[in-house]
């Protein structure tokens, strides 16, 4: 059975405050499946990703949000990764002083724990994993020695990241706008970081302001989100038209069909 | 780091770890309380020549006419001078084998891992419990090249010459009331002379323990390193924990040749009832460095400025400072370099943490003195604040009295936050894997600088103090 992110009628808001950014957003993904999610600026995607996760600056005031079955909204950030979730952020954080290989270990270790009377994955055997990451993202075999993000370029970071996601083999991921900045070299490894990934265990969200990305990573499904809701969802077609037509296009069919967007 | 050895650390941990103590008595302790009796007993215990006994009469009139210094901390004023025993003597013999060491010391120091670590990786050790070192021992190979690792009363007994023309030259009695005071009462600590051209190239290790209730613990350390030679020095503490406070007030001394090269570190650890009062400095000649490695995480109050004098052409210091303040604790760390000549050269690096309330001072004096044309200094001083209830102050002093000097200072404040822990949680990490992780890459600039085995130390006891089992 694969397993299924269930988004319901969910409402965030920036914590303390009364600022609403989603407004009721229903979205289903199974591990199988790769959701693009589009929109405008402003529109609320990477709230989105960020209130998976659990971010603390955002709060759910209603609707359901699960995992394979699990409230996510009880569980936190780190419990909602170890279950297999895994967020690719817009803008990762630098942390002097750690060397990535070391920050990877530990993480590692944490949401794939031995199993009772078995070791931790052993030193070697990890650097391994580390360096194969690395080339597969095109990636020096130094950045292992590097300190986490501290001096990598945004595109750098970027493949960072999904050479993490490589690593740490989530069940479903959200990769917040992980293409924005790239050249298109630079996209086309990201995708197949992710097409690479791709099967019946995986499933993804993957949040583009550019219909380019999808040329390489094909999306089963496309979403459109607009003032806090998914107001339009089609498959790949859809992510051409936008591109062609622009998102008032998409206001009027929203408009068409008499639902406010 | 290893996720499953960090939540072995994490777990079971609720209190100071090294608070154990055992209840055996001492075969000598003097009164509490000091008056000039106490000073003449001691160094009748210790059957001093005269100079000594004269040296810390003149020290304890000094102690006298000091007023309790009014910076620092306000915590200072909670001493009571009246409430310690300034000389405990735990046994009547000094072991140089583990077998003559009474077996109740031996205990706390194999639970301290202490003769483990002898085997395995120093040139030698002391180990000193309450006033008296209770072991020494210095490898073979060492002592074959004419290096002297002494306790200090051995050294004064034994090489009366060295220590009379070294002794309280680099921190005279007059210096300040905690070094008069160490100066009036001292017992124990280290003597250690290398030779000219010799390079000790492993470590050798000093461990201070008080065990007794309101002890005061006032050891002397001097160091001699000759022209060319190298020597690291290290030192580790631990007190049990008690409700009434406790004192340490050393003395370290140093002189550093021309082209020799010393290193000291320190990596101290007492309870959380300690008053630790500390003066360190040392003297630096011709193309000579000194190195000061300075981590301080336990204490009740920390007030401690390793110092380099630096006197000849050539001379460098590096002073590495490092500052845990947590709970009720106050560290107030820091360095002070002073160049006295021209062409020398200095490096300060500190970084502190506060957690819980803790607060944790930098309060450094870089000073250019008369003749010292063509001098670098650089400071850098970088606090990270773990919570809001935490403090940070920074106290830099810059005494430039010469010119074309060049001197720099840059000083950071950092909190951690919300976005870090949540990157890091969301690579399944807990929050406090989390802080500890942003704080041994925080301190990793001298968690490097350390032997192996102390930085695997440094990152433990950070973990513990991260996991809020302590305080």
């Amino acid at each position: 059975m694969p397993k299924e992110l269930r988004i319901e009628n969910l409402h965030v808001r920036i914590a303390g405050t009364d600022t609403e950014i989603l407004k009721g957003l229903t979205l289903r993904i199974r591990q199988g499946e790769i959701h693009a999610l589009m929109g405008p600026n402003g529109a609320g995607k990477s709230t989105l990703g960020a209130a998976i996760m659990g971010h603390p600056n955002y709060e759910v005031t209603e609707g359901i949000l699960e995992w394979d079955g699990k409230n996510l909204l009880e569980m936190k950030t780190d419990e909602r990764a170890r279950a297999g979730l895994f967020l690719a952020f817009q803008y990762p954080i630098e942390l002097p002083g750690v060397t990535l290989f070391n920050f990877l270990r530990s993480s590692y270790n944490a949401i794939h724990p031995p199993a009772e009377g078995q070791k931790p994955i052993g030193a070697v055997m990890f650097h391994k994993m580390v360096l194969d990451a690395l080339q597969l993202l095109d990636m020096d075999p130094s950045f292992s020695q590097r300190y986490l993000n501290d001096g990598f370029s945004g595109g750098e970071k970027k493949r960072c990241e999904v050479m993490q996601m490589q690593i740490l083999k989530p069940q479903m991921a959200i990769l917040d706008e992980t293409d924005s900045g790239l050249d298109i070299d630079a996209l086309k490894i990201v995708a197949n970081g992710v097409n690479r990934l791709r099967g019946d265990n995986f499933g993804a969200l993957v949040i583009t302001h550019y219909q380019r990305l999808l040329d390489y990573l094909t999306p089963d499904f496309v979403h459109v989100l607009m003032n806090g809701r998914i107001v339009l969802s089609g498959d790949r077609e859809l992510a051409l038209e936008l591109e062609k037509r622009g998102y008032d296009w998409v206001r009027e069919v929203v408009e068409a069909k008499g639902v406010p967007a | 780091m290893s996720e499953t050895h960090d939540r072995e650390l994490l777990e079971g941990l609720d209190t100071y770890k090294y608070g154990f103590y055992d209840t055996a008595e001492p075969v000598f302790k003097t009164e509490k309380g000091l008056n000039e009796d106490v000073v003449r007993m001691i160094s009748a215990k210790k059957n001093e020549p005269q100079w000594m006994l004269e040296f810390r009469l003149n020290a304890y009139r000094e102690f006298i006419s000091k007023p309790m210094p009014n910076w620092g901390s306000p915590l200072l004023q909670e001493v009571n001078f009246d409430d310690i025993y300034y000389y405990i003597k735990p046994t009547d013999r000094q072991g140089d084998t583990w077998e003559d060491v009474p077996s109740y010391i031996k205990e706390t120091f194999d639970k301290l891992g202490i003769p483990e670590a002898e085997k395995t990786m120093l040139a030698g050790i002391g180990a000193q419990y309450d006033s008296e070192v209770v072991y020494h021992n210095l490898k073979e190979q060492w002592e074959k090249l004419g290096v002297t690792f002494l306790d200090m009363d051995s050294g004064l007994r034994e090489y009366p010459q060295i220590v009379r023309e070294y002794f309280g030259t680099v921190v005279p009695p007059s210096d300040n009331k905690f070094a008069a005071l160490n100066s009036a009462v001292w017992s124990g600590g280290s003597f250690v002379y290398v030779p000219k051209g010799v390079k000790v190239e492993i470590p050798l290790q000093a461990y201070f323990r008080i065990n007794a209730k309101n002890a005061g613990q006032f050891e002397r350390t001097l160091i001699i390193a000759e022209e060319g030679s190298f020597v690291h020095y290290v030192e580790g503490c631990t007190a049990p924990m008690y409700s009434s406070d406790s004192l340490h007030s050393a003395v370290v001394e140093i002189i550093v040749k021309a082209n020799a090269r010393v290193r000291y570190t320190t990596i101290q650890n007492w309870s959380y009832n300690v008053f630790n009062l500390v003066t360190k400095r040392s003297v630096v000649y011709r193309n000579g460095t000194m190195e000061w490695v300075d981590g301080n995480l336990g204490s009740k109050l920390t007030m401690k400025y390793p110092a380099v004098y630096l006197l000849e052409p050539g001379a460098h210091g590096e002073i590495l400072s490092l500052a845990f303040a947590g709970p009720n604790q106050h560290q107030d760390a820091g360095a002070k370099v002073l160049h006295f000549a021209p062409h020398t050269t200095s490096n300060i690096v500190s970084k502190s943490i506060a957690k819980g309330g803790g607060r944790a001072s930098y309060r450094g004096l870089v000073k250019a003195g008369p003749n010292s044309k063509h001098s670098k200094s650089f400071t850098r001083c970088d606090a990270l604040l773990i919570d809001d209830r935490s403090q940070s102050d920074t106290y830099p002093v810059m005494d430039i009295e010469e010119n074309q000097i060049e001197i720099g200072h840059e000083a950071t404040v950092s909190k951690v936050s919300s976005e870090q822990i949540f990157y890091l949680q969301s690579r399944g990490l807990s929050e406090s894997e989390a802080e500890a992780m942003i704080i041994a890459g925080f301190i990793e600039p001298i968690a490097k600088e350390l032997p192996m085995e102390y930085a695997l130390e440094l990152n433990r006891l950070i973990q513990l103090q991260m996991s809020g089992s302590v305080g």
